[in-house]
């Protein structure tokens, strides 16, 4: 079973092999999307250009959302997102003719941080997070919990604008809530770290890369997504057992570009070199069994979304039950 | 008005030096924080400076990381901005204050071109991604048209997309009306009699605006031009909003060319966590100043040097 694959991939592979060698391929490159994903990009990039001195690598960070806008008008190579590929941006690439390959690269954890002072919220369960962020939550801490502090709680939260927080929202609130208004926003992880580090009361959260950075500083909660209290770590993102709050990074090629050596070639690179690079800048590398996975499907040129079928409709699940 | 004599002296002299109290107050206060930004971005980032940091290209490594990608990429947006809202600035400025007749419609001109000044820079962002990244949708979706070889400096693609030719020339509609503001006013501090001695000795109006007003309004007019210079080179918004990506790893090779500015590098690094890249941040405002300096020095200096003896 295993072998045929591997054969045909190796003949895939070598097929195309002379096209993308990247010392001789020339040209740009270009990428936007996820000020997440910036991270993976910018390290490819800049190692890339020692393998491919004459490609040009530009990495822009409009967010998820802006770099969709801008890949399904076709004025991009490749973007990188958060988040999987919604309905609305398949129609809206289809509408253009734009076909895509579908690449997740890494996972990112979101961790949920309170003020090292705070003793009592050692653990939240996902029913606990709700009642924090939605639309008319718990204004103290003693509203969750009778034992804990009567005080208000601070509530941080990344701009409603970035894939982190479209992630936490889908999974703490649910798709259609409304998570409440009356909130501290910012798209600077650095102003969130400062306000719960200020603020005893406070609770935040944003990717696990900035909760290691700043270990020590802050505490992470453990989250019980209905099997008990799981803390946040690249290992338990990594084995999954961190949910709902771990999540995967995308890459997004255009078909199009495909005929250009340089695209291939550094497709190429960052499949190869993202296990190396993710956790570099705190995120979480595939496991290797997903690693052959998204390697295949590259290979195989195959295009089109799975986490979108084929009524438009969202494919719900965790990314291990829907990714083939 | 009969009131203000019988005001005692001691009273009149007290709201006098309390009115120079408040002035001498309000301006150490603008001072002050002058300084102690200048003192803190200083300490920052001073020892970040060195050759390698304006040779180097960004990098993940704060150490390693330099600003020759956005520096250069600076000059060249300012370098097109220039190229193109000077002489359409100008001319419009000679055209209106020379030529036009008065008139409602030059009039409402004028007085538009006054208001254009004051919209904020996002907007013209907007109308540069609108109209030279994207040729109001024109092709979108396929690939644009290719004229000349993408090695070579000729090299033109349509639409411009992120080039750095959309970036200047949306930077060029943002200090336009400032350039016809600053030139309008020059060309009408020309003293009348000069225009009048010229065209009665049967100059016509194209020789009197080469040889007289020109030459005359040059000194104000170039002051003018070069502040609306340091306000392009200044820009983060217009440019983000075109889409110019942060890293870049090349420096412009034509009017095509992916590029970034230093304002956008410094945005980039100053919203980081590690405080290594706030240093680098600090260092890239350090070389920003000393570019904005060296350009209001330089108004200075042709100010006074082509001072002519007609003011």
């Amino acid at each position: 079973m295993l072998l045929p694959t591997l054969a045909t991939i190796l003949a895939v592979a070598a097929q195309q092999s002379p096209s993308t060698d990247p010392t001789k391929a020339t040209g740009p490159v270009r990428l936007d999307g996820s000020s997440t994903v910036f991270l993976i990009s910018e390290a490819a990039a800049e190692e890339f250009k020692k393998v491919a001195p004459k490609v040009n690598v530009s990495v822009g960070m409009s967010g998820t959302g802006g770099g969709f806008k801008r890949f399904c008008a076709g004025e991009i190579d490749v973007t990188a997102a958060s988040r999987a590929i919604k309905p609305g941006e398949v129609e809206l690439a289809r509408k253009n003719s734009i076909e895509f390959v579908e690449l997740p690269v890494a996972f990112d954890g979101l961790s949920v941080v309170v003020n090292r002072a705070n003793t009592w919220a050692t653990s939240l369960t996902i029913a606990d997070l709700k009642r924090i962020y939605m639309d008319g939550g718990v204004k103290t801490w003693s509203e969750l919990n009778p034992a804990w502090p009567n005080d208000a709680i601070q509530i941080f939260s990344p701009g409603t604008d970035s894939g982190t927080f479209d992630y936490f929202k889908e999974a703490v609130i649910g798709k259609d809530g409304k998570v409440r208004g009356d909130m501290s926003v910012s798209e600077d992880d650095n102003v969130l770290v400062r306000g719960i580090l200020d603020n005893k009361h406070a609770i935040g959260f944003f990717g696990i890369a900035y909760l290691m950075e700043n270990e020590g500083k802050l505490r992470g909660v453990a989250i019980d997504g209905g099997k008990g209290p799981v803390a946040p770590s690249p290992v338990t993102v990594e084995d999954g057992s961190y949910q709902p709050l771990g999540r995967p990074l995308f890459y997004y090629v255009n078909a199009a570009s495909l005929t250009k050596p340089q695209v291939v070639a550094f497709i190429d690179y960052l499949i190869e070199k993202t296990p190396e690079f993710a956790p570099e800048v705190g995120y979480i590398k595939l496991p290797a069994d997903l690693q052959s996975m998204v390697r295949a499907n590259w290979v195989a040129r195959r295009t089109g979304t799975q986490f979108v079928d084929t009524d438009g409709e969202e494919v719900h699940g965790t990314f291990r039950s829907v990714y083939r | 008005m009969t009131d203000a004599p019988h005001i005692p002296v001691a009273r009149r002299l007290l709201a006098n030096r309390m009115f120079l109290a408040t002035c001498i107050t309000c301006t150490g206060l603008a001072v002050c924080v002058l300084a102690v930004l200048i003192v803190s971005i200083m300490m920052d980032g001073v020892h970040r400076l060195s050759p390698d940091f304006i040779a180097n290209f960004a990098s993940r490594k704060p150490d390693q990381a330099g600003i020759r990608a956005p520096l250069v990429g600076s000059i060249w947006v300012c370098a097109i901005c220039a190229l193109t809202a000077l002489p359409v600035g100008v001319g419009t400025a000679i055209y209106l204050e020379e030529f036009a007749k008065r008139s409602r419609l030059t009039e409402l001109i004028r007085i538009n071109i006054s208001n254009l000044s004051g919209v904020p820079s996002i907007v013209y962002g907007i109308i540069g991604l609108t109209a030279f990244s994207r040729f109001f949708g024109w092709r979108a979706g396929s690939e644009p048209i290719e004229l000349g070889n993408p090695e070579s400096l000729l090299y033109l693609r349509l639409p411009f997309g992120s080039s750095v030719l959309a970036g200047g020339l949306t930077l060029a509609l943002v200090v336009l009306p400032i350039v016809i503001v600053a030139s309008q006013e020059a060309i009408r501090a020309v003293p009348n009699s000069l225009r009048q001695g010229a065209l009665a000795l049967g100059s016509t109006r194209w020789q009197m605006v080469s040889r007289i007003t020109l030459p005359a309004s040059l000194p104000m007019v170039m002051t003018g031009a070069i502040l609306a210079m340091s306000r392009a080179i200044g820009e983060a918004a217009p440019i983000l909003v075109l889409g110019a990506p942060l890293m870049v790893l090349e420096t412009p090779a034509n009017l095509m060319s992916e590029f970034t500015v230093l304002p956008m590098q410094i945005f980039n690094w100053a919203g980081r966590a590690k405080a290594s890249f706030q240093e680098i941040a600090a260092a890239a405002i350090i070389v920003q100043l000393a570019v904005l300096m060296s350009f209001n020095a330089l108004a200075i200096l042709v100010r006074q040097r082509l001072q002519t003896p007609f003011q």
